[in-house]
């Protein structure tokens, strides 16, 4: 494999790490990533040299941050290949996306007798807030099924859309199965019916590249540390005609135009939702972050860990017992497995103790686990800077487990 | 053997362990030594939910003496739970409400502990001492 992964792992300070006196082996990246230099380094100059808030101030300073809080808009959009920077509003992450536009799109669209569409394979943060928004409005939520490969139900999303639906919101990709959605198709038949559609990207971008346009999507929310930046930012694109209508989800400083006691007006877009002094620094890391895999680039990325999920997928399959949950055609390098009868919770704490760190529990989808009728699973995710050395530490692992549980 | 004299017995216990696989394989043996907890009781009702694992937990009077009795679905909390029912079963509620669980650090197992870890231990010892002062209480109301 053309793929130069020793060098690569140079650039992340933290995977040389000893844990329980191993290097790290981390299988956690569906959580959060690990960051290049390029990103702590982009940090660390922002507040050693230009750190001042943004928007406000008449100084040097705060020009030149709000200068590069606003490169960084200009470096998502045109990553997402979105249409213009209007459409790139900064959030705290994923879950601060999908809350605001839940929020604001239920305040103006949802009422009794309309429905919203989610599937059973969302991440809390993609069921709570929509269950919220239909809670407080009076909308029903309904569900489309996956089968037992972990690919969604087709037939029963055209079925569930109605006149009734006002918003379909899906993953992208799945964060507990590694499902990749089919996501045009989904995005064609939701605006057969005219209704736009959400997309939770936050398992994509640190793996695929994401062209909206291409999707059609009409809103991408994703997070900026599952793709190698900073923690506390993430994006909710939105069309721009479709931001322009919905109504502001916090009030603050920034997002207003002008306020007296009797009428506060609104900023423009993106302004208009972004309340509060936002995370510019953080802005900053997660363009450093888009600049570090566009520089890896994302097919070679996609290729490599490919490859890294046929190796392990082979290598877990020959350890007895084992089963893997989610084999969708389509997948990325995520794999949620149970060892016949062993709890996850005893796996994941031997493995620790080897130094290799992997996921236990419901992944924030129980769902999921109610639909195959367990409790949690293992999970390993796997990216560019895994490698099958370490790959083959987890199947070692793995035998030590069953030697100590089977 | 008073609490004290106990968790001093349990640390050294441990302290022929060489490394953590011992420490493990010995806790896993401890699971087995734990009474087996009558299913009828495995319910929501006894239940403390962890995010991770979960723990079943009763309590009875008996003598003036608190009884607990107590279940987990993965094996290494289990262990615990078997070490925590030595202590503190069969007590005197008040001296489960006083006792310094000192032992779990001692013998290096406090991130088993720890709330972020979130597999019901931290609860299930919350849970005795509650239970111990609810039978305070009612045997001070006799």
């Amino acid at each position: 494999m053309d793929f130069e992964v020793d060098k690569i792992r140079q650039d992340f300070p933290l995977l040389s790490q000893k844990v329980h006196g191993h290097t790290i082996a981390y299988f956690d990246n569906g959580a959060t990533t690990q960051k290049p230099s390029s990103v702590i380094e982009t940090v660390r100059r922002y507040y050693e040299e230009e750190n001042a808030s943004i928007h406000r101030g008449i100084h040097f300073l705060s020009d030149r941050s709000t200068e590069t809080y606003e490169k960084a808009r200009e470096r998502v959009r045109k990553h997402i290949n979105a249409a213009s920077t209007n459409e790139i509003i900064f959030t705290s992450g994923t879950t601060g996306s999908i809350n605001a536009l839940a929020f604001s799109f239920g305040e103006k669209y949802l009422s009794p007798g309309t429905e919203v569409i989610i599937s059973e394979m969302e991440h809390h943060s993609n069921i709570v807030p929509w269950q919220m928004a239909c809670e407080r409005k009076g909308a029903k939520l309904r569900v489309v099924p996956f089968n037992e490969n972990g690919e969604l139900v087709m037939e029963a999303f055209r079925k569930l859309l109605s006149d009734k639906t006002r918003i379909v919101a899906i993953t992208h990709i799945s964060n507990s199965l590694g499902t990749i959605n089919p996501l045009k198709e989904i995005i064609r038949l939701a605006h057969k019916h005219e209704v736009p559609v959400l997309v939770d990207g936050a398992q994509a971008l640190p793996h695929e590249s994401v062209d909206v346009r291409d999707l059609d999507a009409d809103f991408y929310a994703f997070s900026g540390h599952k793709a190698y930046g900073p923690n506390g930012i993430g994006v909710l694109y939105g069309k721009e005609k479709l931001l322009y209508d919905l109504p502001p989800y916090q009030g603050g400083g920034d997002m207003v135009d002008c306020v007296t006691f009797d009428k506060t007006t609104y900023n423009e877009l993106p302004y208009k939702f972004e309340a509060g002094t936002m995370n510019y620094i953080g802005a900053a890391g997660l363009a450093a972050a888009l600049d570090y895999i566009t520089d890896i680039g994302l097919e070679r990325i996609r290729e490599y860990e490919k490859y890294l999920l046929e190796y392990a997928t082979m290598k877990l399959m020959s350890v007895p017992g084992l089963e893997i949950y989610g084999n969708a055609a389509n997948k990325i390098s995520i794999l949620s497995f149970l060892i016949d009868g062993i709890h996850p919770y005893d796996a994941g704490m031997v493995l620790d103790k080897l130094g290799i760190a992997v996921r236990t529990g419901t992944h924030c989808t129980q769902p999921v686990m109610d639909h195959f009728k367990i409790t949690g699973t293992l999970r390993a995710s796997l990216v560019f800077y895994n490698t099958t050395a370490e790959i083959d530490r987890l199947h070692a692992g793995l035998h030590q487990v069953r030697e100590m549980f089977g | 053997m008073n609490i004290n004299e106990l968790q001093d017995e349990i640390i050294a216990e441990f302290e022929v362990f060489e490394d953590w696989l011992d420490k493990y394989n010995y806790l896993i043996e401890l699971s087995n030594d734990l009474p087996i907890m009558d299913p009828q009781y495995k319910t929501n009702e006894y239940l403390i939910n962890g995010c991770q694992s979960k723990v079943w937990l009763r309590a009875d009077l008996e003598d003036g003496k608190v009884r607990f009795t107590a279940d987990s679905d993965a094996i290494i909390t289990k262990g615990i739970v078997s070490l925590l029912i030595r202590v503190l079963s069969d007590r005197d509620p008040a001296e489960i409400m006083d006792t310094d669980l000192v032992f779990i650090d001692r013998i290096g197992l406090r991130e088993n502990l720890s709330p972020t870890r979130s597999n019901g231990l931290l609860s299930m010892v919350k849970q005795m001492k509650l239970y111990a002062l609810a039978y305070k209480t009612k045997m001070a109301q006799k």
